[in-house]
């Protein structure tokens, strides 16, 4: 049976940082930054990590597939919130996948994303879900602050009814070190460009690709889409050309509009050159990064038959401009800020409680009265209907992806915000149900009574102190209101 | 219902200290000045005391927790002290232990004293504090005027009214509460302020602007009961008793189920209901002269003249615009400033606005005084969030026993 993809999907947060903001900002100081103020890179709220962004491509991919047929999860990023403490657990938990369920983080390696496609690809077997996330910290002023964007991609794989089969894969592992991010350490350390790219690109993806095509019995002719994540000049288009690949089949690594995205880049691309692809097409998926991944795929006549809800042109389309580039620098801990007395509230977290409530929590389930129907969050010992009270009767319900509203809101200029003014109010469901919670990616105007509001996965708090990050659900407008903001 | 406590006990002596940033004092001296008043007030020796119930909300800013602090801060004869804390209203709260008691027959007299030493935070507003391991965990990153601010969108979204209308009432309510308190020499704020100033104001929580919310005070406050009969044999005369006594308390409807929209407090709904009944108010925009609520944002104050049956639905902003509860009006609201001006030190607040009552019912207010002396009076004491909270509602007036 065929193996290969079966759903894919992408994050982008809305937020792009014009890099013309940025040049201005720095230029100053290095002035050969100049020339590179062109477009914008895609930039993470401070409630976003690699855990929530992929959560929330995961969501776009998986739609409403049965989730309790999943295998496994892999999360690859080499920006993982936890050194220690399975991250993919966390978005298992969030996409409340069934226990029976594998996990396995994948990092260390600007190529993760797709060594973990690869991976899940020879694994063979159930469904398994792949994403890969990144968002990199990088010194103010530095070229990789600019080519940088934070994203993440999803892909369901397995065997059966694929949208694109796995023909072959060619893989080789080099310590090849062009840059480097040492343990303990916030940010890249690179070596000089042109070294990377006559002695790494330019002989250890070219090696890999002659392995693919003898493995596969095909010429680069025949490749359709070559996706192959690089921000350096001059190397993906002579690499495609020396393997005699078209050059219209060369993919925009989407630097203008979006950065690249680290160890989910290469997934990011395949996932736009599936929104793309026709029947029969060849695409060529690669990753640099101490040593090559190559895989090649065929989009089969079920293409185009299974759409992620957004995208990467639907989250690209997404899109707030951001011009403040001294928020970007707070939103990543560049700079520090005097966040105020009222930041210093402790955010220790109780892990026995959390994992008792984990469902609650992570999971976002409240409960679904079976005496009366009422759904209800968080679930409780008694039903909350007054005409009702039945105890012991609320079944688990997932409030993650219902339909709510805004029933009242405020902008807070008082309480601690990273981001102020706080917006937050009571959503109520249209399926029952309400919470007074926290929203995200809006501004004070974006927000009125009644307005429709999606739930994602954000970060709640971060615990300083102990390192600890904690995750709830918060409420952002709704995909098709969100065009109306500003 | 029950057969209730209305005039079973009366009002034997009352002190409130001065409310403000009392730099200089601690939790006990603040104490000490309220009980001296009462003391006196009362004309009896602080033994003749048989137990006193103690509030205060945010313990862990000043005297910790117990009914330690009080008994020791007044030196009290090893009589029983019970320490309450319900949110905003533990103030009444308390006052409702010490009533029940003397009601009862378990006390002949009973001490109600509450305090807070906020100002200790080295910031403006409520200390942050904790919630709990679990609420911790999803409730919003909420504030007091964030919670409710929302009032006013869901307000205006039930009754169509514009924002600009919504924030010139709210705005009136201000600039009435510091006139009030303008006229009281005990009150936290006692400057006046424009219509302009107000609907100027840097916003702190939308729609709400700095005037629209109460001042974050140091204060105590507080009651001495007895029973009528003993009030007599005392050699009182103009005696006040209290006629109703009523505390409702939110069971997560409102937090929880979509029959609640946001705009108003059930709790204060039932509680008023129920305290009308317990003191045998029928129609209470006639019957009741003066009334002292909780109005920690002007909003509050706002929806809860409804809440208290007093404004018909979706008319008090019309009340309020008419002057209906200005200090000339028909019934003044705030007549000492209120929160917003006399000053929140939340375990007193509900005590001082029955020391408010228990002034004017007597004639005693000074320049703040009501002209037409006010026979029956009521307190709504709020505290939480309007989507999950505790309403104390009392009424007080004149025994005509």
């Amino acid at each position: 049976m065929a193996k290969g993809i079966l759903r894919y999907g992408a994050y982008v947060p809305m937020r792009r940082l014009q890099r013309k903001a940025m040049v201005a900002a720095n230029s100053w100081f290095n002035g050969s930054l100049k020339s590179q103020g062109k477009g914008e890179r895609a930039m993470a709220n401070w409630d976003e990590d690699s855990v929530t962004m992929a959560v929330a491509a995961a969501r776009d991919c998986l739609g409403d597939f049965d989730r309790d047929q999943l295998s496994a999860v892999h999360l690859a990023s080499t920006t993982l919130p936890f050194a220690d403490r399975l991250n993919a657990g966390i978005v298992a938990g969030a996409l409340n996948l069934a226990e029976g369920v594998g996990g396995h983080d994948h990092s260390a390696s600007q190529r993760a994303g797709l060594s973990a496609l690869a991976d899940a690809l020879n694994a063979g077997g159930g469904p398994i879900l792949v994403t890969a996330a990144e968002k990199r910290r990088t010194k103010a002023a530095s070229p990789l602050e600019l080519s940088s964007g934070d994203g993440a991609a999803a892909l369901l794989v397995g065997e059966g009814d694929v949208i694109a089969e796995l023909v072959a894969h060619a893989t080789r592992t080099v310590d090849f070190v062009d840059h480097y991010r040492g343990d303990g350490v916030a940010y890249d350390y690179t070596w000089e460009e042109r070294w990377i790219r006559d002695e790494g690109y330019n002989k250890i993806v070219p090696a890999t690709l002659k392995d693919l095509f003898a493995t596969a019995g095909v010429t680069g002719a025949d490749i359709a889409h070559f996706v192959m994540p690089c921000t350096l000049a001059k190397v993906a288009g002579p690499i495609a050309r020396k393997a005699g690949i078209a050059e219209s089949a060369l993919r925009d690594n989407l630097a203008m509009v979006c950065g690249d995205t680290g160890a989910a880049h290469a997934l990011v691309m395949f996932a736009h050159a599936l929104e793309s692809a026709k029947a029969g097409e060849l695409i060529l998926v690669v990753a640099f990064g101490q040593g090559c991944d190559a895989l090649l795929f065929r989009a089969t006549d079920r293409i185009g038959a299974v759409t992620p809800a957004r995208g990467v042109s639907g989250f690209l389309a997404r899109r707030r401009e951001e011009t403040n580039y001294q928020k970007f620098l707070a939103f990543n801990d560049t700079i520090e800020m005097e966040r105020g007395m009222r930041s210093e509230l402790d955010k220790a977290t109780a892990l026995s409680s959390l994992y008792r409530n984990r469902n609650t929590i992570t999971g976002f389930v409240g409960g679904k009265c079976n005496v009366c129907g009422t759904l209800q969050f968080p679930k409780t010992n008694i039903c909350v209907n007054p005409n009702c009270n039945a105890f012991h009767s609320q079944e688990p319900q997932p409030f993650s992806d219902l339909e709510g509203r805004i029933m009242s809101y405020t902008a807070d200029n008082l309480t601690y915000s990273a981001d102020p003014p706080a917006c937050y109010g009571m959503v109520q469901f249209d399926a029952g149900g309400r919470v007074m919670i926290d929203f995200t990616d809006v501004t004070p105007d974006d927000i009125d009574v009644g307005r429709k509001m999606d739930m994602v996965f954000r970060i709640k708090d971060y615990d300083g102190q102990r390192g600890f990050t904690r995750y709830f659900w918060k409420a952002t407008p709704a995909a098709d209101a969100a065009q109306q903001g500003g | 219902m029950a057969r209730g406590i209305k005039d079973k006990v009366a009002i034997l002596g009352m002190g409130c200290s001065k409310f403000g940033e009392r730099w200089d004092k601690e939790a006990d001296d603040l104490m000490v000045e309220a009980f001296e008043e009462a003391l006196k007030d009362a004309g009896i020796e602080k033994n003749q005391i048989d137990a006193a119930w103690f509030s205060t909300a945010i313990e862990e800013q000043h005297v910790g927790k117990s009914g330690t602090p009080l008994a020791v801060a007044l030196r009290l004869p090893q009589i029983a002290v019970t320490r309450v804390e319900n949110f905003c209203a533990s103030g009444t709260d308390a006052f409702r232990g010490a009533v029940y008691a003397v009601a009862s027959g378990a006390a002949d007299i009973a001490l109600a004293l509450g305090v807070e030493k906020l100002k200790d935070t080295g910031y403006g507003g409520l200390p942050q504090r904790g919630r709990g391991v679990l609420n911790s965990q999803w409730w919003a990153n909420a504030s007091a005027p964030g919670n409710f601010a929302q009032l006013a969108a869901a307000y205006r979204a039930k009754h169509g009214v514009s924002k600009e209308d919504l924030k010139r009432a709210i705005a009136h309510i201000s600039v009435k509460s510091h006139d009030n308190g303008s006229r009281n020499p005990k009150a936290h704020l006692q400057n006046k302020v424009t219509m302009e100033q107000v609907l100027g104001a840097p916003i702190v929580a939308e729609p709400l602007g700095l005037f629209d919310c109460c001042g974050v005070s140091d204060g105590s406050a507080c009651a001495i009961v007895t029973t009528p009969e003993i009030a007599r044999s005392l050699g009182k005369t103009d005696i006040i008793s209290v006629k109703a006594l009523q505390l409702s308390v939110s069971n997560g409807v409102e937090a929880q189920h979509n029959s609640w929209d946001g705009s108003y407090f059930a709790t204060a709904r039932v509680a008023s209901k129920k305290a009308y009944q317990e003191a045998g108010v029928t129609n209470p925009r006639e019957e009741i002269d003066l009334i002292e609520v909780h109005d920690c944002f002007s909003v509050t104050e706002l929806v809860t003249m409804e809440d208290i049956h007093i404004s018909a639905e979706g008319r008090a902003i019309y009340d309020v615009m008419d002057g209906f509860y200005d200090a000339d009006g028909k019934i003044p609201c705030q007549i000492d400033g209120g929160l917003k001006c006399f000053g929140h030190p939340i375990g007193a607040s509900g005590m001082r606005m029955i020391y408010e009552m228990y002034l004017q019912l007597q004639g005693k207010a000074g320049p703040r005084q009501r002209k037409e002396l006010p026979r029956l009076g009521l307190t709504h004491n709020l505290g939480g969030f309007p989507h999950q909270n505790v309403c104390s509602v009392s009424i007080v007036g004149r025994y005509e026993g």
